[in-house]
């Protein structure tokens, strides 16, 4: 599987507050949270964004919170995948157990720039700058995690093993 | 090669005697636990497996803390969401308003974690337990979903960082400046996917009020866990608490660390958090002076007797300060009871502060205490993203009790010692 889109850059540290203020967890819904996303560090983000576009942001993604509405937003603004130099730990399993794609690339994320046309492979983790040709290898992840990425989340995960 | 007191109780927790760093393990779970904002999707996903009972109806805790007594609506029924899921399967350990405090104040409080457990809650601030010698961490509400339903997770066996700290402690130092100084040290991610191991003989004469908002903080710097070996300050704690059987763990004398990071405490100085990491430390002296809006005191990480007791001392025949609003929230309905015994919660009205419910509330932003464009705040909690007290060009700056009500006093940030002296 393939993700095709713009890429929208970030810097450090971005928390799971400014993916999602907690003002507006007091729902769960997927098409509401993703009004908001990253709302308080760029007001016209979930304007801006189009379906497949990629966050692309430097280290610790993702840190704070273990609000699960995170990449529940990310997802439901249209984002295909996210790369960052490094994910934090509760961000990172809950984009696996979620089903939002993660990739952790240090170079992709230094020479990626906002506005950049690339494309990611789901299997290979093998990130394409579809302009210059530009290439860079993503983290692969542990086989018991690439389970429960293939079998859609945590909770088939679960109900396969039965 | 030995294991580290974390490593220990993940291996009592598989059927293996040994476990190492990086190794992928399946564990059975002691403790899960949920909140008024998580839970309700965790219920949804344990929904999606289709079973008509839970693992255990006494290992699951579920506190509805952070938008009650309901802010609105939406909040209304969530925490129905979660008050049907309760009588649905017959869940014991649900703590109604009245009776709930904030989470990680409430569980210890109540006896419902202790030493050797192995601990899951779907908020970030789970790790608090690690106080009492437990393994707690802080995971989403798929993982809580799945645990509720099979009473297991699964984990990477973290590497351990070793933080000692010796020397005397002194006056106006608790534990939040052992771990403000941990995390400006190390960074937001300075201890990321690892255990923060505490200890040293400056910890053994920590309380467990302030050894509770030390663990509370690992997450700051990115730690699965903070965690303090059991002593007679944990086991004098438990006692009249925990009614069940529990485990203690050391770690072995030739456990690995990835690292070991010394702290003379005699040298600490209390600090304060600037926006908008809790890893931008400055010593409260060099803080002084920036003026602020509001001081919340209160939260997860200290809302506890203790933290009241400080701010009470300082606050005692005082007035805050005529152009700043002071907001306090004991962190459970027993704490809140024993503040007014002790005569805490006259002094704090007297002072001119308000004393709310306990609830997490303006900590994250949620309600009771939300920033106006460019306000600032000085908090005893534990977060200062940018907005994450309300409004994006609000900021909050981060310290402990002590400071916030010295600094309620002045109407700017204070160290303690110049309001106390006059």
């Amino acid at each position: 599987m393939k993700f095709t889109g713009k890429v929208h850059k970030f810097g450090n540290n971005i928390d799971t507050d400014v993916i999602i203020p907690a003002r507006y967890l007091n729902s769960s819904d997927p098409a509401e949270l993703a009004l908001h996303c990253l709302e308080d560090l760029d007001k016209e983000f979930a304007q801006k964004v189009k379906p497949g576009d990629i966050i692309v942001a430097e280290k610790n993604f993702g840190c704070g919170s273990s609000r699960e509405h995170a990449p529940i937003a990310i997802m439901a603004a249209g984002v295909s995948c996210v790369i960052a130099h490094s994910f934090a730990r509760i961000f990172y399993r809950n984009s696996i157990n979620t089903g939002l794609p993660i990739f952790e690339s240090a170079a992709a994320s230094e020479a990626l720039k906002n506005g950049d046309e690339i494309e990611v492979e789901l299997e290979t983790g093998l990130i394409k700058n579809i302009k210059t040709g530009a290439q860079y290898k993503a983290t692969a992840f542990p086989g018991f995690m690439q389970d429960i990425i293939s079998q859609g989340g945590l909770i088939n995960y679960v109900k396969n093993r039965g | 090669m030995g294991m580290t007191i974390s490593q220990k109780i993940l291996a009592a927790h598989t059927d293996k005697d040994f476990v190492e760093a990086g190794e992928l393990i399946n564990c059975k779970l002691d403790v899960v636990l949920g909140n008024d904002i998580t839970a309700p999707i965790a219920i949804s996903e344990f929904h999606k497996l289709e079973l008509n009972k839970v693992f255990d109806k006494e290992s699951i805790v579920l506190v509805p803390d952070h938008f009650v007594p309901n802010k609105d609506i939406k909040s209304a029924e969530q925490c129905k969401t979660m008050r049907d899921f309760v009588k649905q399967y017959g869940i014991k350990n649900y703590f109604e308003v009245g009776q709930m405090g904030i989470e990680h104040c409430l569980l210890p409080e109540q006896g419902l974690v202790g030493p050797g457990d192995l601990i899951i809650g779907a908020d970030s601030h789970t790790c608090t337990y690690g106080a009492l010698g437990a393994f707690a961490t802080g995971v989403g509400s798929t993982d809580m979903g799945a645990a509720m339903a099979t009473g297991e997770a699964w984990f990477k066996v973290p590497e351990s960082i070793k933080f000692i700290y010796y020397g005397k402690i002194p006056q106006w130092v608790s534990g939040k400046d052992f771990i403000l100084h941990a995390i400006g040290d190390i960074g937001g991610d300075g201890a990321r996917y690892m255990s923060m191991e505490f200890t040293g003989e400056a910890i053994s004469r920590l309380s467990m009020d302030s050894r509770f908002s030390l663990c509370n903080m690992a997450i700051e710097a990115g730690g699965k866990n903070g965690i303090i070996a059991v002593d007679e300050v944990t086991l004098d704690y438990i006692k009249g608490r925990l009614k069940r059987p529990y485990q203690i763990h050391y770690s072995d004398p030739d456990a690995v660390y990835a690292q070991t990071i010394e702290y003379n405490v005699a040298e600490m100085e209390p600090l304060v958090a600037f926006p908008h990491l809790p890893e931008n430390t400055r010593p409260v002296s060099q803080a002084a002076g920036v003026l602020i809006d509001q001081v919340v005191i209160g939260s997860c990480t200290n809302g506890r007797l203790e933290d009241l007791a400080i701010a009470a001392s300082i606050l005692k025949g005082n007035k805050v300060h005529s152009e700043l609003r002071v907001i306090i929230l004991p962190g459970t309905q027993a704490i809140y009871l024993e503040a007014l015994r002790r005569g805490y919660i006259e002094i704090f009205i007297e002072a001119g502060a308000v004393v709310s419910t306990p609830t997490c509330g303006p900590c994250l932003g949620g309600y009771m205490g939300i920033l106006a464009k460019g306000e600032k705040a000085l908090a005893t909690t534990n977060r200062n993203f940018v907005g994450r007290m309300g409004d994006p060009t609000s900021e909050v700056y981060l310290c402990n009790p002590a400071v916030a009500a010295a600094s309620a006093l002045k109407g700017q940030i204070t160290p303690p010692w110049e309001m106390v002296l006059k």
